[in-house]
């Protein structure tokens, strides 16, 4: 066992993770996802939004498999290596203002920045603009973190707390399987389902399921984080994370060349618009919330999998805020922003900053 | 014995910033590093070893890890 610990430690161990996520998103892709959108945190916690009728988006109703399997996936892997440790109270308001706004810069964007990396890897050069935003966004983030910005302790606490969003997630799967889609129809019992558009593309129930578990399992041991890979090369001149990070967009490039996804261009990509500064804007928005909240949001999947119940509540203020951007016209669509999608990313940013401006003191 | 870095319940990347300022600060000596996950220790360990320090010895008790690195 402590070999194995150590494999996935190293920088091979996360470069391997990396590329195999890169991989599996593009085979997901293959057997159904979206296009560029094998593997999206951030657009498949707002079919889970749709799904349960947060929003009501019509196009965009499904719960995605692999979000369950990321969480659980993660919880397997934190227990079998005993690494489970249930913790909570690290400013979880802060935490969820923080994934509602996070959620609101991806879906003005359109991704998270997995989605990022296989938009680019998929040749859609408007998610050049989303990277350099989520940079930017990151870069803002680790000012405020040199200058004293926390979000304070945690505390160890009852294993229940731990448990709530794996149950919440089991909770779900036993939903889809209670009510599963029906050919045609927008609901089954309580759930809501997409007929077109990306909602309605998907790879089956078990295969997503299964490739979800591997990846929370895989990323938990690993560590995996989007966010942390750019910032701890900025904070602290280190390349352990963003190996991985890079390791995800050049197997994902490959692997679209080898089954024919890859189509380079800025127009008619699929799921995006050519806003290119509102591409920039979002990710900006984005970028700083998952700075300030210390992680991206698979990254926060995988914490809530191994007990962390701050990052729990990160993910509720996503799956929240993806109902809030549906629901207010903040999302964007293929034709551009949403209509209020400019001024959400403005009050955003701002909310960010009072955050981070405010939550700052040197622990000595 | 050197210095003590409480990071207890502080999450990523808190443990690594205060322990690369101690590490700053001191340029050399011992530095005792409180953590309590996994990934804290692997981060701050990751951390000194790139900075030059060694890391001497990890113990695990029911709180958490304590991590100690030095620097001649």
């Amino acid at each position: 066992m402590p070999k194995f610990i150590q494999i996935f430690a190293t920088r091979w161990g996360i470069i391997v993770v990396g590329a195999l996520i890169g991989v599996f998103a593009q085979i997901l892709q293959k057997l159904g996802n979206p296009s560029n959108m094998g593997v999206c945190v951030a657009c498949f916690e707002r079919d889970i939004s749709g799904a349960l009728g947060l929003h009501r988006a019509a196009v965009v109703q499904y719960m995605r498999p692999e979000i369950i399997g990321f969480v659980i996936g993660s919880l397997i892997a934190a227990y079998a290596f005993k690494e489970f440790r249930s913790r909570a109270g690290s400013a979880p308001i802060v935490r969820f203002i923080l994934g509602v706004f996070a959620m609101i810069g991806g879906l003005v964007f359109l991704g998270c920045p997995w989605r990022a990396a296989l938009r680019f890897a998929g040749g859609d050069g408007n998610a050049i603009f989303g990277l350099l935003g989520l940079i930017g966004g990151i870069w803002v983030g680790t000012l405020f973190l040199k200058s004293g910005y926390n979000l304070g302790r945690s505390q160890k606490t009852y294993v229940t707390v731990g448990w709530l969003l794996p149950l919440t997630m089991l909770g779900f799967l036993a939903l889809m399987l209670i009510f599963p889609q029906m050919q045609g129809q927008d609901k089954s019992g309580v759930l809501f389902y997409s007929i077109k558009g990306p909602g309605s593309m998907h790879a089956p129930l078990l295969v997503s399921l299964v490739i979800g578990l591997i990846i929370g399992f895989l990323a938990q041991r690993s560590r995996f984080c989007t966010m942390g890979a750019i910032r701890d090369l900025i904070l602290f001149r280190q390349t352990h994370l963003l190996s991985g990070f890079v390791a995800l967009v050049v197997a994902a490039f490959i692997t679209n060349l080898i089954l024919g996804q890859f189509n380079p261009g800025f127009v008619k990509q699929p799921v995006a618009h050519t806003m290119s500064l509102w591409n920039f804007g979002g990710m900006v928005l984005s970028g700083l919330a998952f700075a300030l909240a210390g992680g991206c949001p698979g990254r926060q999947l995988f914490l809530a999998g191994e007990g962390d119940g701050d990052a729990a509540v990160f993910v509720f203020g996503m799956i929240v805020g993806a109902g809030i951007s549906h629901n207010f016209g903040l999302a964007s669509s293929p034709d551009g922003v949403g209509p209020y999608g400019i001024p959400a990313v403005i009050i955003g940013l701002l909310v960010c900053l009072f955050i981070g401006f405010t939550m700052r003191k040197q622990v000595a | 014995m050197g210095v003590i870095v409480d990071a207890k319940g502080l999450s990523c990347p808190q443990p690594v910033i205060l322990t690369v300022k101690e590490m700053d600060r001191l340029q050399k000596g011992e530095i005792e590093i409180l953590v309590d996950t996994d990934t804290s220790k692997e981060n701050v360990s990751r951390a000194a070893t790139a900075k030059g320090w060694t890391l001497k010895n990890i113990e695990e008790d029911e709180s958490g890890f304590r991590i100690i690195i030095s620097k001649d």
